[in-house]
């Protein structure tokens, strides 16, 4: 293998993995900062057991995003030097600034909410978790701005002296089409995955025999606010993505016939057809079978029944001409790998309607007052964890894969970025070295949140937690 | 002022504050096998952890900010440090992971095992950056092998020279000694008083390599102003060694903390303009002007930076306020995880 490659699997190995934190990170923080806030509204002790309970779960999970992140933040220096030197100008500012606006507030309303049970007023505590959801969502605003300069170049200019793409609409890039209808995708994604491990961690408790009768209640309240999210998250993440596909046939034209295996294009008036399943040649060509909704595919791109779509053939033929003659951009192909574009865009989906299938009907149970003693429930609650997490996963390698052989779109050949200098033992040893101890952290990981959701919420003991009422030598509640 | 100064300055300042503030966690860490040694270690080592918990996260991010803003100011700089310093950049970042969890998750299983392995971890996860950071930083103020691409091309061995290794014990016995005053200034008790007297031992040992290894940097790279400020940093580590010794711990704090940040700020004094000297030739030496982004790049981070740094400082000493209090041995609660031996049956009574 060449350096390439193994910084090309090294970079999607490290940021899927990095990316099972994050949309947990938002979409929790979000519940935990309502749990919270109806704690101080109501004085309902449960309001408050919860609160603790998912927040400690919250503060796992959290610690794995973070030190996941630092690599990311390096990574684009030591694999893809020539790619940092390129756009560093426009990138680098994006990637500053989520460090200075969000990981400040984060790292740091984090430390106050973790030791600050009854140390610093009640308000404040609470203020704190949503200040640490402000800086989630902050910190993905820029981080995906980033990456829609990727998809999509914009704000831009080439400077033929200096050999890179320079800014020139700070604006622009903030603003980028693909940007604004990326970002609320990937929110409302985070909700349902936030909304899904809440109500899988809920109705699991809800379902087994050993967990206090007495706390079902209170667990199904934690259950209902889970499917809420995930319905109100799939709701979000339909309408956006729809939108973002409209998006895409404009800007990455080929990603969207990618994401279709639609090899010939569909004139203006016909209306191309929607693939449930696509079957082509090996080579990637032609297609050989097909089962279609008719007209579907015009529509989620166009908008229109018979809108014109084109197919894979002729924007290879298109972008042989236009990419030519440039050491950055000439390319032989520039079809990304047909089965997993094909593949990953409809799991993504298929994986949220299924969490979102469960939830409904979760929430159908909850409201009925039945009590879900069926044994079903049990693997409802552990796919409906899971559910939401992979359709994130399909998501990016959809997005990032269907980008390919680009790492800017139209700008620069992912061949052209990865760092000249390293060699194939170096990237070799990180990218091991990197594998394993995920892997480790992963097993680690897995096995404290299991432990935590079976010992359940902590006891109600009815003592104040206002910093007034104690004493100010009161042992560190949540330490260490 | 040119913009790609102050940028520089900038940048010099975040490398300070990270240095300043995540070197007492790093010395809090290495320490920790050493104070946190005995028949009540396991609430020392507690008592450790529980000062430098709330804010050890916010202190790493100065880290984080660095890397950002060299990468969008001075994109050739980030390029061909991170790019060139691969390996010893990947033995940071690992332990800076296992440092982390070990932070995080030592307590939250109530095992001997367990905690014996995060210790490890925390440990060698202060311990490694603190030596890596001043060979990496000694490197790059003398030069390294870069060529008329900006590429570096000496090896991983090509780093770990004399010079550049005593720069790394020099790191390492400032960290401790720094740790060590901010336990002895946070904490209350027999580990406040075996604190102090650490940090004094250390301080010493520290303070002669220091001086050693400064001289040796300023000697080929420094300027007048780099001397002065070099010296200035060795006064104020004298200094804060004295205040320990009289038992003024607040002094002596604030003694290794202006040290570090002088001491860093000279190294930056001696690399300007260049921001990675070139030892194959200096004319393929990176500068504050050809690593540069745009100037209109360089306007947008400046007003960035002019509005939300002080936001930033502001909710950071307000953590630090917060916590201002001492920590001892009866303010750590008996331990809250649940069931060790995956009963399900054991009931769990954390504290609220
Ligand atoms: C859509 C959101 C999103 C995306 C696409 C990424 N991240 Fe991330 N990142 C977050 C959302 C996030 C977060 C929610 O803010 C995290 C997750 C858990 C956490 O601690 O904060 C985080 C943590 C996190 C940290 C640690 C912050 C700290 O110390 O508090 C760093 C340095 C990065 N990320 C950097 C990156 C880079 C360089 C990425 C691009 C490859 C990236 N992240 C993708
Ligand atoms: C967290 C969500 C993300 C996921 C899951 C993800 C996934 C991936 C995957 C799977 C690849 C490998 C593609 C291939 O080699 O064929 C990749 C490549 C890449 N992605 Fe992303 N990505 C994410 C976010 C980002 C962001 C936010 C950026 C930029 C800020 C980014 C920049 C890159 C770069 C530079 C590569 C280069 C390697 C390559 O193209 O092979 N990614 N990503
Ligand atoms: C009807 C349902 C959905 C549609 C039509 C849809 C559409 C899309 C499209 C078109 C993209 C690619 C955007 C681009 O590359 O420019 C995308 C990406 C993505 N999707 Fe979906 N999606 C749906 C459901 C989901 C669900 C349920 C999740 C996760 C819970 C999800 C998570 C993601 C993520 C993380 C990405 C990558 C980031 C991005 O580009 O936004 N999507 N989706």
């Amino acid at each position: 293998m060449e350096a390439l490659e193994l910084a090309r699997w090294q970079f999607g190995i490290t940021t899927v993995y990095h990316y099972f934190f994050v949309p947990i990170t938002i979409g929790l923080s979000l519940l935990v900062a309502i749990l919270q806030t109806a704690w101080m509204r109501t004085r309902n002790p449960e309001w408050l057991r919860l609160t603790k309970f998912f927040g400690k779960l919250f503060t796992i999970n959290f610690a794995l995003g973070l030190v996941t992140g630092i690599v990311q933040e390096f990574q684009f220096g030591m694999n893809w030097s020539d790619y940092s030197r390129f756009v560093g100008d426009i990138f680098g500012a994006p990637l500053a600034i989520e460090a200075l606006l969000a990981f400040f507030l984060e790292s740091t309303f984090l430390g106050l909410w973790i030791f600050g049970w009854g140390r610093i007023p009640e308000k404040l505590h609470a203020a704190c978790m949503w200040l640490i959801h402000i800086g989630t969502v902050l910190s993905a605003y820029f981080i995906l701005a980033a990456n829609s300069f990727m998809q999509h170049p914009v704000g831009y200019v080439n400077n033929p002296e200096t050999g890179r793409a320079e800014l020139t609409d700070f604006w622009a890039v903030m603003t980028n089409p693909v940007q604004l209808v990326t970002f609320p995708h990937v929110i409302t994604a985070a909700w349902m995955t936030g909304g899904g491990f809440m109500l899988a961690i809920a109705l699991w408790h809800v379902w087994r025999q050993k967990t206090p009768a007495a706390d079902k209640p209170m667990y199904r309240k934690a259950a209902t606010i889970g499917a809420i999210a995930v319905l109100v998250g799939g709701l979000g993440t339909a309408i956006s993505g729809d939108l973002q596909g409209k998006v895409m046939t404009e800007v990455q034209p080929m990603k969207m016939a990618a994401a279709e295996a639609l090899y010939d294009s569909v004139p203006e008036g016909v209306g191309a057809p929607f693939s449930i399943i696509t079957v082509g040649t090996l080579d990637g060509q032609h297609e050989v079978w097909a089962i279609t909704v008719p007209k579907l595919l015009s529509y989620l791109s166009t908008g229109t029944l018979d809108g014109a779509v084109e197919g894979i053939n002729d924007l290879q033929a298109e972008y042989e001409i236009t990419y030519a003659g440039n050491e950055l951009t000439e390319q032989d192909d520039y079809r990304p790998i047909i089965p997993i574009t094909y593949w990953t865009f409809r799991l993504m989906m298929g994986f949220g309607f299924a969490a979102m299938g469960i939830a409904a009907l979760a929430l159908f149970w909850l409201w009925k007052g039945k009590p879900m003693e069926h044994r079903l429930w049990y693997w409802g609650a552990v796919a409906v964890m899971f559910l939401p997490l992979i359709a994130n996963s399909w998501g990016w390698i959809f997005t990032e894969m269907g980008r390919q052989p680009w790492l800017v779109f139209g700008l620069m050949g992912t061949s052209s970025g990865v760092s000249p200098g390293t060699t194939v033992a170096e990237v070799a040893t990180t990218m091991i070295g990197f594998t394993v101890l995920y892997g480790v952290l992963a097993v680690i990981e897995v096995g404290l949140i299991i432990r935590y959701t079976r010992a359940g919420a902590p006891p109600y003991d009815g003592e104040s937690l206002d910093p007034q009422d104690r004493s100010d030598d009161q042992p560190f509640v949540f330490s260490y | 002022m040119e913009l790609t100064t102050i940028w520089f300055i900038l940048i010099a300042v975040l490398w300070i504050g990270y240095f300043v503030l995540e070197g007492f966690d790093f010395g809090v860490g290495a320490l920790f096998p050493v104070l946190g040694r005995g028949k009540d270690g396991e609430t020392r080592k507690r008592v450790m952890l529980s000062t430098i918990g709330p804010v050890w996260d916010g202190n790493e991010v100065w880290l984080l900010t660095a890397g950002g803003a060299t990468f969008a100011a001075f994109p050739h700089w980030y390029a061909t440090l991170f790019s060139g310093f691969y390996l010893p950049l990947f033995i940071i970042l690992v332990a800076l992971i296992v440092r982390a969890l070990g932070f995080d998750y030592r307590g939250k299983v109530d095992s001997d095992v367990w905690r014996k392995r995060w210790d490890w971890c925390i440990f060698l996860g202060s311990v490694v950056p603190a030596v890596l950071w001043g060979v990496a930083f000694t490197n790059i103020v003398r030069g390294v092998p870069i060529d008329a691409d900006m590429e570096y091309t000496g090896g991983f061995f090509t780093l770990l020279n004399p010079v550049a290794l005593l720069g790394g014990l020099v790191t390492l016995g400032l960290f401790v000694t720094h740790g060590a005053m901010f336990l002895a200034l946070k904490t209350d008790g027999q580990i406040r008083h075996d604190a102090r007297a650490l940090a004094v031992r250390v301080g010493v040992v520290s303070a002669v390599l220091a001086v050693i290894w400064l001289v040796i940097i300023h000697w080929s790279t420094g300027t007048a102003v780099s001397w002065v400020v070099a010296a200035l940093a060795a006064v104020a580590l004298l200094a804060a060694l004295a205040k320990a010794r009289q038992g003024s711990e607040g002094w002596a704090f604030t003694g290794t903390f202006v040290a570090i940040a002088l001491a860093v700020a000279s190294l930056f004094i001696a690399l300007f303009p260049d921001v990675m000297p070139s030892s194959t030739d200096p004319a393929f030496s990176l500068t504050t002007t050809n690593a540069a982004s745009t100037d209109y790049t360089l306007t947008i981070m400046t007003w960035v930076a002019v509005l939300f740094v002080p936001i930033v400082l502001l909710y950071t000493s307000f953590t630090y306020w917060t916590f201002r209090k001492r920590v001892s041995g009866h303010h750590i609660p008996a331990v809250d995880t649940p069931g060790d031996d995956h009963e399900d049956e054991q009931v769990v009574t954390p504290q609220p």
